[in-house]
């Protein structure tokens, strides 16, 4: 049997109980009584700040009244209106950073209103009961085709069918759900969550969703311009950027997003094999699941490197906090330098970092951390060959989501602007559907 | 420590916290524990006459409004008077009289509207050694339908008659406790005094429906699919029996009158509120039913401190202090001018202040761009709503405009001295001031 302190890297070094114990929700659904407690605490503000920072515009005060008054589904309605994956939102959310971050009770108490986990409990509820509460209208007779069935896709899918237009949605990958499904902490989205939300959302009728179908590879954008009414583009961000250091080709050097993304798709969490020694490289959100979930398979030592200070790291002080709570360590100001090692890793040698007249540089000082697995979690690239034009390394896109190209769209991660999270993605393709259905009605 | 020592027509109890004859009150076991926590006094449940003891529904006998949290705001009951023998009680009221001396023990009565049925209980009762008795003229439910409880404190000449009797067959203070369910409270209180009692407390519940099971179609709390009114105590009937208590201190004719104060005492608070109202005392109910008889030490600890804070060494010394200052509308100072004033420190930009005003008031208070709420002084008429509404207190005051200064919504200087509607130039009926 091995364990934690088994050198290298190796699989089950816990036990299934202790993995289906670490690998449970992060945030356990509200018991009814805290349901009551905590929408007693809202103050329904006028013209909240929790509304006004959250990406898509919910109307939280009225949802957290509806909860409170007993009637969670009209309040999930009241969700679902403005992002049809609140349920998804409500675990993956950063709510310190967005609505509860600026709660008046944050303000006054430091204890801001539970937003994300009430919004849990309506949409939990209301997805529950077996009939989806949306209707489509008429049929316009409008075909739009979508790539990538992630966050922005499936919202822009469904408010286009919703509207009454029939929907295509292409994804490379065998499953829909694109960031849901492959790229988020497991104890953010348990129980196959994801693709029940996508069940979910497609019973409303009129979207196809066909996987496998990789943009250049197996469709093109061309065709699908002349063969839908418009098109809409949700591609994500499907290339990594290389470690660019040495030894980084030697075993145990992987991307963190397809680490996630195994462990994520995998039937039996005991069979991922984890280094005893574990180091992170980058400073976001995928560098924290990363980091945690190692953690949670049963590393003995995980680093997380990062080589700004604190308070550039793009994790929340909420995300941090969870690292190192469990026990992940939090290394600021090291930029890699070397992996080390005969062929696979066993350390990486970082540089201390310093501001000098804001650019960043090496002091010089070098520290070596024991590493048998190294997770490069150092950004993703946009990864299609498309004649658009972009903006950065990104498809340009002005208003809801239109590129340089008429009659087609994008959003979420592949489109310039936005931050990169699924209730911005969510947005974007909501906003662009409506774009595009008054577009094709010629009302635009 | 202030000295809470309270003598209330001669009755003397270590302090003004008196538990209401109510549930908390029905039983030796329950007067024990409750003077044990430290009470002053007991109203003990009110008795009936002798023979077989009145039933109570044998399903829910309460129904509650709550507040935030599932905080207890308003209780109904419908509960009737003690429902056990009354020999048992007699007994016990005896028994518990003489273990603790030192404290008020008051026996609530109610029996028939005839003579005959009080001179066969008053005696018995006087043989107990309690200290006092008190005729429940308010039960608004159950009793009533059968003639008594609020049937006979509703028409002022039975109230008369039946203290009249209690004090030809008794020889120790009689306190007629009062129907709120009436139009003027100062007729029953008039007429108590007519005859002959020493005190009046008030006030009894009042007619309530506090809830509709939307499901079974029902009143609640229902028995077996029906419901009926029953009698609202608790918090959120402390404004109305304030009021009430504020008219029997003011009238000329019972102007003086000892009053023991009732309805939804909490906190210490509460009871220096009535007492300020001319209340000799307080009595307790739904604060105990809700947290247990343990409230009291709060409530103790809590007048002592403030009296300490305001050199009070006796509760006489500010019994009655908000009479002479509690008037009616047409006294008030039409030239005092107050307004609005946000504290920018304490404010949590929450903007209820704002929706209030902006949707239902004056449209007096304004929001930057980056939610910052100031008052608009050119369109405050100081109407407190946005005070009310605040979550934080003492965010939000009213501050008085000084003299010679110009209110800006009216550009009128304020003028300094008192000036009421009976002399304003728009009261038709206005006598010029000489």
């Amino acid at each position: 049997m091995t364990s934690s302190m088994t050198p290298g890297i190796a699989a089950n070094r816990l036990g299934q109980d202790e993995l289906a114990n670490n690998f449970a929700d992060l945030h356990m659904p509200l018991q009814p009584h805290e349901v009551k407690v905590a929408a007693d605490r809202c103050y329904f503000c006028h013209d909240a700040p929790c509304v006004t920072a959250c990406p898509t515009d919910i109307d939280i005060p009225l949802f957290i009244r509806q909860i409170s008054t007993g009637t969670p589904e009209a309040a999930a309605k009241t969700i679902f209106d403005m992002n049809i994956l609140g349920g998804m939102c409500a675990r993956v959310c950063p709510t310190e950073e967005l609505c509860e971050q600026v709660c008046v009770r944050e303000v006054a108490e430091g204890k801001p209103v539970e937003i994300g986990r009430l919004q849990r409990h309506a949409t939990d509820t209301l997805m529950a009961q077996d009939a989806h509460p949306y209707k489509r209208a008429a049929s316009t007779g409008k075909k739009v085709a979508i790539v990538g069935a992630g966050p922005a896709g499936l919202s822009c899918g469904h408010r286009l069918a919703m509207l009454g237009n029939e929907v295509m949605i292409y994804d490379a990958n065998p499953k829909a759900g694109g960031l849901n499904e492959y790229g988020i902490a497991a104890y953010k989205s348990t129980n196959d969550f994801a693709q029940s939300e996508v069940d979910w959302l497609k019973s409303i009728g009129g979207i196809t969703i066909e996987n496998g179908q990789s943009l250049g590879r197996d469709i093109h954008l061309n065709q699908l311009a002349s063969d839908f009414d418009a098109v809409f583009l949700s591609v994500g961000l499907g290339g990594v950027n290389a470690l660019a250091i040495d030894g980084s080709e030697k075993d145990g050097v992987q991307d963190a997003v397809k680490f996630i993304n195994d462990l994520r798709q995998s039937n039996d969490l005991a069979t991922i094999p984890i280094g005893r020694n574990v180091v992170v490289i980058g400073g976001g959100m995928t560098a924290v699941d990363a980091a945690v979930q190692s953690k949670l398979l049963g590393a003995e030592q995980v680093t997380i490197a990062y080589r700004r200070g604190r308070d550039a790291m793009s994790a929340s002080r909420y995300e941090q906090d969870l690292a190192a709570s469990h026990g992940v360590k939090l290394l600021f100001n090291a930029q890699p330098n070397a992996v080390l090692g005969n062929g696979a890793a066993t350390a990486v040698e970082f540089e201390y970092t310093a501001q000098n007249a804001g650019k960043l540089s090496g002091t010089g000082e070098m520290i070596q951390i024991a590493a048998d697995q190294v997770f490069s979690a150092i950004g993703q690239t946009l990864n299609a060959d498309v004649d658009l034009k972009l903006e950065g390394r990104k498809i340009a896109i002005t208003g809801a989501g239109r590129t340089s190209r008429a009659s087609v769209w994008a959003g979420g991660d592949c489109a310039s602007g936005g931050n990169d999270l699924t209730v911005t993605a969510v947005a974007e393709g909501r906003d662009a559907a409506m774009d595009i259905h008054e577009t094709l009605m010629g009302a635009a | 420590m202030a000295d809470l020592t309270t003598d209330f027509l001669g009755i003397k109890s270590p302090n003004p916290f008196w538990l209401a004859s109510a549930p908390p009150t029905d039983k030796e076991y329950n007067v024990r524990r409750a003077f044990e926590a430290g009470w002053g006094g007991v109203v003990w449940k009110t008795l009936g006459s002798d023979g077989p003891p009145v039933v109570n529904v044998n399903g829910p006998r309460y129904g509650v409004i709550h507040g935030a949290d599932r905080r207890v705001l308003g209780l109904n009951n419908i509960e009737l008077i003690t429902d056990r023998p009354l020999d048992v009680n007699l007994e016990e009221i005896t028994r518990v009289k003489k273990d603790y001396p030192d404290r008020a023990l008051i026996v609530s009565l109610m029996v028939p509207c005839e003579e005959e049925a009080w001179k066969e209980v008053l005696p018995k009762v006087e043989a107990t050694g309690a200290d006092g008795i008190e005729l429940n003229f308010g039960c608004p439910h159950g009793m009533s339908e059968r003639g008594m409880g609020a049937a006979v404190g509703q028409v002022p000449e039975y109230i008369e008659m039946v203290t009249r009797w209690c004090k030809k067959y008794y020889s120790k203070p009689v306190i007629v406790k009062l129907t709120p369910n009436i139009t003027d409270i100062r007729a029953p209180a008039e007429a108590a005094k007519r005859g002959g009692a020493d005190a009046v407390s008030l006030i009894n519940t009042i007619n309530s429906i506090v809830s509709v099971d939307l499901d079974a179609m029902c009143p609640e709390p229902s028995i077996d699919g029906k419901g009926t009114h029953g009698g609202y105590c608790g918090p959120a009937v402390k404004p109305i029996a304030m009021s009430m208590v504020s008219e029997i201190a003011r009238a000329p004719a019972t102007a003086g009158f000892p009053i023991s104060g009732i309805g939804g005492v909490t906190t210490w608070r509460d009871a220096a509120e009535y007492i300020t109202l001319g209340c000799g005392n307080v009595q307790v109910c739904t604060a105990a039913m809700t947290y247990g008889f343990k409230v009291v030490q709060e409530m103790i600890s809590g007048l002592s401190q403030w009296m300490d804070e305001k050199g009070h060494t006796s509760i006489q010394d500010f019994m009655g202090a908000a009479v002479p200052n509690t008037t009616d509308w047409q006294y008030l100072n039409l030239n005092y001018v107050a307004k609005a004033s946000i504290n920018q420190d304490d404010c949590i930009s929450c903007g209820r202040c704002f929706a209030a005003c902006e949707d239902t008031s004056h449209q007096a208070i304004a929001m930057s761009d980056d939610r910052k709420f100031s008052v608009v002084d050119a369109e405050c008429v100081a109407c407190n709503l946005c005070v009310e509404v605040c979550p934080v207190e003492g965010c939000i005051t009213m501050v008085p405009q000084t003299a010679g200064s110009v209110d800006p919504r009216t550009g009128q200087t304020v003028d300094g001295s008192y000036a009421n509607w009976t002399t304003h130039p728009n009261n038709p009926g206005a006598c010029a001031a000489e």
